[in-house]
């Protein structure tokens, strides 16, 4: 039965997932990512389910890889500098094509950085991180309701797909506390996975899971089948979400904590006539590039915020293919933007925009 | 009529190895493969096999297998006997993989008991990137990342692994062995079949370190590699039961 509690972001996550099946959890601990841990740690048991506390991030996402060949739900998370540590054993779960569900709730960075929230783990998160030609699907919450919500459907992709599924949140996701409505246990959801191996048995055959392949052509072939997985995903999977875009001539793009502020700052703007909206990717990747060609096409400027010194705004540049100017806003370190500057960018830009329509056609100007 | 007495493992496959002349490996994925047979543990066995010239353990031993990164085999064994505490899981790795890059794992999976079976391959070499340094390599011992032998004061003293992992409160079977003659196969053969068996009888994490050659990269022929074997790695790595739990024959 569903039921509608107040929770923090992470317990949530925490929650949701032994709601969709996961049985096993390996971590270590970090802040701001901690609580899931801890929540892990007091209620698997109840449902008959292992929580291990590893020796090392590299221990975790190891023992991750095992469990998902072994063919059940399991997760792991973490954040930051233990996300870069799982960045080996994430490259050899993809290669595997084991599912495993990866959690990360970003803090700031480089180096040991600070526990305050950032997005700057983005490039990590869609481009590799780990060594290889692999993809993670990657899911962006922007609220405790959506945390729940894209834990279970984590866990439903990394099945379907076997692959990774990475939750990409931030320290202000995963310590707020909101209301949410739970979804009811569905612990008994058993994929079919023939693929696992839990001992040949009766079989014929032994069943083996590996990433290694020596020959050139062989290993060809295995990254062709990856990029035609890549490829489904990018035409079933891609999810984003559009707010007040209907009319909007200038848009703003961000995800999770970002594209909250960015939605308060769109009502801003439109209080005083100003036509703005905002797309907010769901999925980083795949990354939600065909709303934001259709919206340049169809002359609208953008800004991209974000809680860093600039990293989706280079998709966002990709899918807008040089069509129209798309400008950044981005706060970085933990300090998290003022609804009021973002707004203050939003109707700067829509005045150029303005300027630039009004003006000849050889003094067009950019953002 | 000749009876049998000798016969090809039925979990060993039929298929030409890999492995160069004089070559241990062969060896002890045969005693692995006698062991899995006679406990007759192959249809819920699952492996895990390294980085480094063994990682192709897989085409000859038939059972289920998994590739795990290098030195993480410990970790992934760890994820998969939590998720099938009644399957038959181990781990076979090289000195380089488990006493250098995946000395966390091995220590800490010991540490916690976990009811896996470790086979260690001990050749004091990197063997498939081609004869570097390994943490066990022998003092005096010239690789090709120690030219001039290696020196205790610029590279450190060789890990004696079962010595280290002795200290430890939950192993349950700790045990050093060498196949460099047939009498010691013998005794390696016994140590391997016991480990197994500690695992099946739920008695937690066990381990066997066996000595082995690398006529490749110590530049020897085979017989002389055994001799070295036996002249200089002996000493130091002593083959000794470590610790052996009650009731394991
Ligand atoms: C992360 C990583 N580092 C390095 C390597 C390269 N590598 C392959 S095998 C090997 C050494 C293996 O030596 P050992 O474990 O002693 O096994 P042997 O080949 O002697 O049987 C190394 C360093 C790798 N595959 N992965
Ligand atoms: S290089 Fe050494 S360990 Fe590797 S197969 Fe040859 S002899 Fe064996």
């Amino acid at each position: 039965m569903a039921e509608k509690v107040l929770m923090k972001g992470n317990e949530a996550l925490a929650e949701a997932a032994i709601r969709a099946g996961c049985r096993f959890f390996f971590g270590y601990p970090i802040t701001p990512q901690n609580e899931l841990l801890e929540y892990m740690a007091r209620h698997l048991p109840e449902v008959g389910g292992t929580f291990l506390q590893s020796e090392s991030e590299i221990g975790a996402i190891n023992m991750v890889f095992g469990a998902a060949c072994a063919g059940v739900r399991v997760m792991t998370s973490s954040s930051g500098p233990g996300i870069s540590l799982k960045q080996e054993g994430i490259s050899y779960i993809a290669g595997s094509e084991v599912p495993a569900v990866i959690v990360n709730i970003m803090r700031t960075g480089p180096g040991l950085g600070g526990i305050a929230p950032t997005q700057s783990d983005y490039f990590q998160a869609t481009k590799g991180g780990g060594h290889g030609d692999y993809r993670l699907m990657v899911l962006a919450p922007a609220s405790v309701q959506e945390m729940v919500d894209l834990t279970a459907l984590a866990f439903e992709k990394a099945d379907e797909y076997r692959n990774p599924v990475l939750i990409l949140g931030d320290g202000v996701l995963g310590q707020m506390m909101e209301p949410v409505v739970l979804p009811a246990p569905s612990p008994e959801k058993t994929v079919e996975k023939p693929w696992a191996t839990t001992g040949k048995g009766d079989n014929e055959k032994a069943k083996l899971i590996t990433s290694l392949y020596i020959q050139p052509e062989e290993a060809e072939r295995f990254c062709d089948h990856l990029r035609a997985k890549y490829s489904a995903m990018e035409e079933r999977e891609t999810r984003f979400e559009c707010y007040r875009t209907d009319d909007a001539e200038i848009i703003a793009v961000a995800y999770g904590t970002a594209a909250r502020l960015c939605m308060a700052a769109v009502d801003m703007v439109r209080e005083k006539g100003i036509r703005a909206g905002l797309i907010r990717p769901i999925t980083l990747f795949p990354f939600p590039s065909a709303p934001l060609r259709k919206a340049a096409e169809g002359g609208a400027w953008f800004l991209t915020v974000e809680l860093s010194t600039g990293q989706m705004v280079e998709d966002v540049r990709l899918a807008v293919g040089g069509r129209q100017p798309v400008a950044f806003y981005g706060r970085s370190g933990g300090m998290v933007p003022d609804p009021r500057v973002i707004a203050a960018r939003l109707e700067e830009l829509a005045e150029k925009k303005g300027n630039a329509e009004t003006a000849q056609p050889n003094e067009g100007g950019a953002a | 009529m000749g009876t049998k007495v000798f016969s090809r493992p039925d979990c060993l496959r039929d298929v030409a190895s890999h492995y160069c002349p004089g070559c241990h490996h062969g060896i002890i994925h045969r005693l692995v493969a006698e062991a899995i047979d006679e406990l007759e543990l192959a249809p819920r066995t699952i492996g895990v096999a390294p980085v480094g010239c063994s990682v192709f353990i897989y085409d000859y031993i038939d059972t289920d297998f998994i590739q795990a990164p290098h030195g993480r085999a410990p970790a992934v064994a760890t994820g998969v006997k939590r998720a099938l505490p009644d399957r038959i899981v181990f781990t076979y790795q090289g000195d380089g993989d488990l006493a250098a890059i995946g000395t966390s794992e091995i220590i800490h999976t010991a540490a916690r008991g976990e009811n896996v079976t470790v086979i260690f391959v001990n050749n004091a070499i990197y063997g498939m990137t081609g004869g570097q340094s390994a943490p066990t390599t022998l003092l005096g011992q010239s690789t090709t990342t120690a030219p001039q032998g290696r020196d205790a004061g610029a590279d450190g003293a060789p890990i004696q692994v079962c010595e280290m992992l002795n200290t430890l409160q939950r192993p349950a079977f700790i045990s050093r062995v060498s196949v460099h003659t047939p009498a010691q196969v013998v005794r390696a053969k016994k140590a391997i079949r016991r480990a197994f068996q500690c695992q099946q009888e739920g008695k937690g994490f066990s381990f066997v370190e066996v000595l082995s050659a690398c006529p490749t990269n110590w530049g020897m022929t085979p017989l002389d590699a055994n001799k070295w074997l036996e002249q200089y790695m002996l000493p130091y790595y002593p083959i000794k039961d470590f610790r052996i739990p009650e009731g394991v024959q």
